[in-house]
Formats: C-alpha cells, sequence, structure tokens
C-alpha cells in the first residue's frame, strides 16, 4: 500500500459517505454541513489528480460561497419544527432507490465491459493544473465563453434579486 | 508521484456519486435537499472531467470545471430565490405539497 491508494481510499470512502448522508439526513442543516464536507472531500481528490487550481476553486466557491448561501436559506425559512421535518416514507422511495441502483449498475457494467486502459496520468498532468496554464487557456482560447459565463452571472444576480424581492406586484 | 490509481477508479466513484445524487433528487421531498442532490450529481460530473483532464494531459477539461462551478452558482442564486419566493407563497418547501402545476 503506498500513499497515492491511501489517500485515495480516504477521500473517496469519505466523499461517499458524506453523500449518503447528505441525502439521508432529515435536517436540512445536518445535509448542509455534511455537503460541506463532501467538498472538501472532492478538493483532496482533485489533489490527488494534480488540479491544484481546480481544488482551491471548489472550497472557495462551493464550501464557501455556495453553501453560506444554502444555509443562510436555511435559516431564513426556520424550519425548526421537528414534526414539520418527516418525511413520509411512501413507495416512492424504495422505487426510486431501486431505479437509481438500476442505474448505477448499468453505468458501472458500462465502464467494466470497456476499461479505458488509462493506468498512469499523463506527464503533462503535473504542469496543467496550475493557475498560469489554466488562466493561459482561459484568456486565450476559452474567452469568448468566459464572456459569456460573465453575463450568465449578471443574469442571474438580477434574476435572484427579483425573484426574491418582497411584493413585486400587489395581488400578482 | 501520485501517479498509481487508475482512470478507473475515479469513472466508478464519479458514478457512485452522481447516483447518490440521484436518489437524493428521486426520494426526498424537501426542496433545499434536492437542491443540494443537484450539486452533489454537477460535482460527480466535475470529477470526471478533472480525472479525464489530467489522464489525457489536457487543460480543457478543467477549465470546463470551471464554467459548471459558474453555472452551478448562478443555479445556486436562482433556485434558492425561488425556493425563497415559493415559501412566501406557500409557507412550505416540500415538492408533493406544491401541485398547482401538475395536470
Amino acid at each position: 500500500m503506498n500513499l497515492d491508494v491511501i489517500l485515495f481510499a480516504i477521500f473517496a470512502i469519505g466523499a461517499v459517505a458524506s453523500a449518503i448522508f447528505t441525502v439521508t439526513r432529515k435536517n436540512p442543516v445536518a445535509a448542509a454541513m455534511s455537503l460541506i464536507g463532501h467538498f472538501f472531500m472532492l478538493a483532496g481528490l482533485y489533489l490527488t489528480l494534480h488540479a491544484q487550481f481546480v481544488a482551491v476553486v471548489q472550497v472557495l466557491v462551493y464550501a464557501g460561497a455556495i453553501m453560506v448561501l444554502v444555509v443562510f436559506v436555511i435559516m431564513l425559512l426556520n424550519l425548526g419544527n421537528e414534526q414539520q421535518l418527516t418525511e413520509r416514507i411512501s413507495m416512492r422511495t424504495t422505487l426510486g432507490t431501486l431505479m437509481a441502483a438500476l442505474f448505477a449498475v448499468q453505468i458501472i457494467t458500462g465502464l467494466m465491459a470497456r476499461p479505458t486502459g488509462l493506468h498512469q496520468q499523463s506527464a503533462a498532468a503535473a504542469t496543467i493544473g496550475t493557475t498560469a496554464s489554466i488562466g493561459n487557456a482561459l484568456f486565450t482560447t476559452y474567452i469568448f465563453p468566459f464572456e459569456a459565463v460573465s453575463i450568465l452571472l449578471l443574469a442571474a444576480l438580477i434574476g435572484a434579486v427579483v425573484l426574491a424581492k418582497r411584493h413585486l406586484q400587489e395581488g400578482a | 508521484m501520485l501517479q498509481s490509481i487508475p482512470l478507473d477508479w475515479y469513472l466508478i466513484l464519479s458514478a457512485v456519486l452522481f447516483v447518490i445524487g440521484v436518489i437524493g433528487v428521486i426520494t426526498r421531498r424537501n426542496a433545499i435537499i434536492i437542491f443540494m442532490s443537484i450539486e452533489l450529481m454537477l460535482n460527480a460530473v466535475n470529477l470526471t472531467m478533472v480525472s479525464f483532464s489530467s489522464f489525457l494531459g489536457d487543460v480543457s477539461g478543467q477549465i470546463f470545471v470551471f464554467f459548471i462551478m459558474a453555472v452551478a452558482a448562478a443555479e445556486a442564486a436562482v433556485g434558492l430565490a425561488i425556493v425563497l419566493a415559493l415559501f412566501r407563497k406557500r409557507q412550505t418547501i416540500y415538492v408533493d405539497e406544491v401541485n398547482i402545476m401538475k395536470w
């Protein structure tokens, strides 16, 4: 057992466990906290893939910005009442889980049937994950998508303000 | 050197995480938890992209992850605003109690 296998095992088990915890908790705050743990585990996996920039952005954007937003909304909705938190166990739950398990079997047998045969990370992997290399590609080849995404963020910003505003039109 | 984990392990892990997200979306009723499950699915796909990027030595995968994160942030802002508006109107965030558009 060398270091990379141990690291991969820790991050993979942590990621799967925190993901399961996220979808099974009744309390949304507990789910949000384990989702933050999940994002940290994924950042660790990105580091094992030599993607430093993506790992840092993952922690900043997901574990930082997006989860703060989620926790804020949970707080605003004030769903503290335990009685409101009960989830009805229905046939849909078991049926849905079965369907999803079937889906998992499908994906994994598909992957097993044709292995990619890539056992080593590319020699270039150590250099492409750096901020310099990503910035270079982002501001040359991908400059148009970059600008498009900034317009999208502006639109989402305005949309969120309009949607969350109280009493936009009385009686609407 | 962290180089001896094969690509298929990452892909299988990513598939498992994606399916956990799918289970969350299908089985939960709480709109915020459904929203978090969608984030789980997005992150599973991001993991696939980063793995392929590292194993093929191409930076494009990581650029796409960057864009997916931007879109996820936009989705988070709009989605949570919708949840807030819904809660104001109906006093609930359970998706099966909001059935006005159900045929």
